[in-house]
């Protein structure tokens, strides 16, 4: 495999006038990338056919399939799968679809246009941490939180929100998080279009709604990809905001995979189930990853 | 019709403001609620007007040392920012100017290890920390940063090298420039804002990573995002100094994203969008 690298710089290396050490220069990257996945894999693929509890520590030996079917038989796993795909899935729907219409509004020429873009794209700055601690304290707490004082004030009562609402509660938060990043990528992709395109479709007679959705959309298609392709990415080991707010409760109801495995890991202590886990994690997110980078590659290579 | 345009345009206005407001809401809140007292702070109704205080802040310095943190966060984000540019940028020479067939699966192959969960791997990371001795150490949480965000400099510079003119370095390269003279003086300064918004986007997600800082750390190397971990565990209670540290743990970063925000576009589009 090497080799055929090898021969392949050198060909391309002929092709150019220069001759550049293609090999060495991209080697190092790859090396630690490499690394950096084969050998934990290596060593998770090892503990996962291993019978290891750091509670147990002296039970321990070879356990063969067995941690695999215990994990791939646990209800809790594919519940888990299932929450994942339900998180990634709306708030991507969320991010990108309010993001494209916040992206025209703040398009739009207002008074004070800079500092409100600034305000709007804060969120993204805030550690995940920091944000699910306001969430959880200052905002949805049921007691003290301000959305319960308000609804009360309403003569609505009080929501618990993480036992009401717990997911919905961490697909709100989430969304806050990284609504102002779809905004700030779209608003510049917006910016970036032809404005006497959109002035002679304009005088043509186009309505707004036409406009945007003949003209506008369109253009900002490769924006949308890229910004589906990034989130994606983060969405799917979404675990702070987790960890901080529900603990993956109440029940399984915020279980996403990350969690899931973290709870084997370090709650259960069970090494090997937790490797095992790791492992279906890894190779569901290898498919989604597959499918995901074709799509968004071939759209960035138009 | 002039005067509708113009109630439209006002009515806009009022609109964005709005949504402006409400998405910067919770961090304002957060804000004010760090200068009231513990018992101001959980007042029902809520209270927008109050006397502000400092003793908040000087509590949490009092308990946690924020400034340790902080140049943790600093040093930590920095150095694998550093690391991950000197890895990626000879890398990303090589694909987007001399590239091979290898040279679209290799980028797709390194942003696909982004995708693998962190948990599924943290008990190995963990037991090499630990016989490593790099468990707690700046270094170990730089080493880990480094690998982490690597593909995504990696991919970043690649295309922001892919926009740089071809004939340009070609011209220099009639002209007898060596190899050496053609990236550091033509292609380097060209692809600078690339690089720059890089950089930008690298430190951000080191300073806000809280999956491997919390796991892999305890005091010595512990960044900001512990700071805040050390706070909220189980005195959920006291928000008016949670508000405090959390005040204090994004703002250098906030600041930071503000002043280089227009830089941070052209990064995080990987170049797709000029």
């Amino acid at each position: 495999m090497t080799s055929s690298v090898a021969a392949q710089s050198k060909r391309s290396a002929a092709k150019s006038q220069r001759k550049i050490p293609t090999l060495a220069l991209v080697a190092p990257s790859v090396i630690v990338l490499v690394l950096w996945m084969v050998v934990p894999l290596a060593m998770a693929v090892w503990y996962s056919f291993q019978r290891y509890n750091l509670l147990v520590p002296d039970n321990r030996g070879f356990a063969g399939l067995r941690n695999f079917t215990f994990i791939l038989t646990d209800p809790s796993l594919w519940i888990s799968i299932g929450t994942t795909l339900i998180l990634v899935v709306s708030v991507l729907a969320i991010t990108i679809s309010l993001g494209t219409l916040l992206a025209v509004l703040f398009n739009q020429d207002f008074p004070g246009r800079g500092v409100a873009r600034v305000l709007a794209i804060s969120p993204f700055f805030v550690m995940p941490t920091v944000s699910a601690l306001i969430w959880k304290n200052m905002l949805m707490h049921p007691a003290n939180g301000l959305f319960a004082q308000i609804t009360q004030r309403l003569g609505l009562g009080a929501i618990d929100w993480f036992a009401d609402f717990p997911l919905l509660s961490i697909i709100i938060i989430v969304s806050w998080e990284w609504l102002p990043f779809a905004l700030l990528i779209l608003l510049t992709a917006i910016q970036s279009l032809d404005t006497d395109q959109l002035e002679a479709a304009r005088m043509d007679g186009a309505k707004s709604f036409s406009l945007f959705r003949f003209v506008v959309l369109p253009h900002l298609s490769r924006a949308i990809a890229v910004v589906a392709m990034i989130e994606t990415i983060f969405f799917l080991t979404i675990f702070a905001e987790i960890f901080v707010t529900t603990g993956g409760g109440p029940g399984l109801a915020t279980t996403n995979l990350a969690y899931y495995i973290y709870l084997k890991a370090l709650l259960e202590f069970d090494v090997g189930g937790a490797s095992a886990g790791g492992l279906i994690a890894v190779v569901l997110a290898n498919l989604v990853a597959i499918f995901l980078i074709r799509s968004v590659a071939q759209n960035l290579d138009s | 019709m002039a005067n509708t345009q113009k109630r439209s345009s006002w009515l806009i206005g009022l609109l964005a403001w709005l949504v402006a407001c409400i998405l910067f809401f919770p961090i304002f809140w957060m804000f004010i609620t760090s200068f009231k007292t513990e018992v101001a702070a959980v007042a029902t109704p809520p209270q927008l007007f109050f006397t502000p205080t400092l003793e908040n802040y000087i509590d949490v310095q009092a308990r946690a040392d924020y400034f340790n943190y902080a140049w943790n966060s600093v040093i930590i984000s920095l150095g694998a920012t550093v690391f991950a540019l000197l890895l990626a940028i000879p890398a990303a020479y090589a694909m987007a100017f001399f590239p091979t067939k290898r040279t679209k699966s290799t980028l797709l192959w390194m942003l696909s290890t982004k995708m693998l969960p962190s948990v599924g791997v943290l008990v190995p990371i963990y037991i090499l920390g630990r016989e490593s001795g790099l468990l707690d150490t700046r270094i170990g949480l730089i080493v880990i940063y480094t690998l982490i965000n690597l593909p995504i400099v990696v991919w970043m510079i690649y295309s922001f090298f892919k926009e740089v003119p071809k004939e340009i370095l070609e011209a220099d390269r009639m002209d007898g420039a060596t190899t050496y003279q053609e990236v550091a003086y033509v292609l380097l300064p060209l692809a600078l804002p690339g690089i720059a918004s890089t950089a930008l986007l690298s430190v951000i997600l080191s300073w806000n990573e809280a999956f491997w800082s919390l796991n892999l750390t305890t005091f010595d190397a512990a960044p900001l995002t512990a700071f805040i971990a050390s706070f909220s565990s189980p005195q959920g209670l006291f928000w008016a100094k949670l508000s405090a540290a959390s005040t204090l743990a994004i703002a250098p970063i906030l600041l930071f994203g503000w002043f280089s925000q227009k830089q941070l576009v052209r990064g995080l589009t990987f170049g797709a969008v000029k």
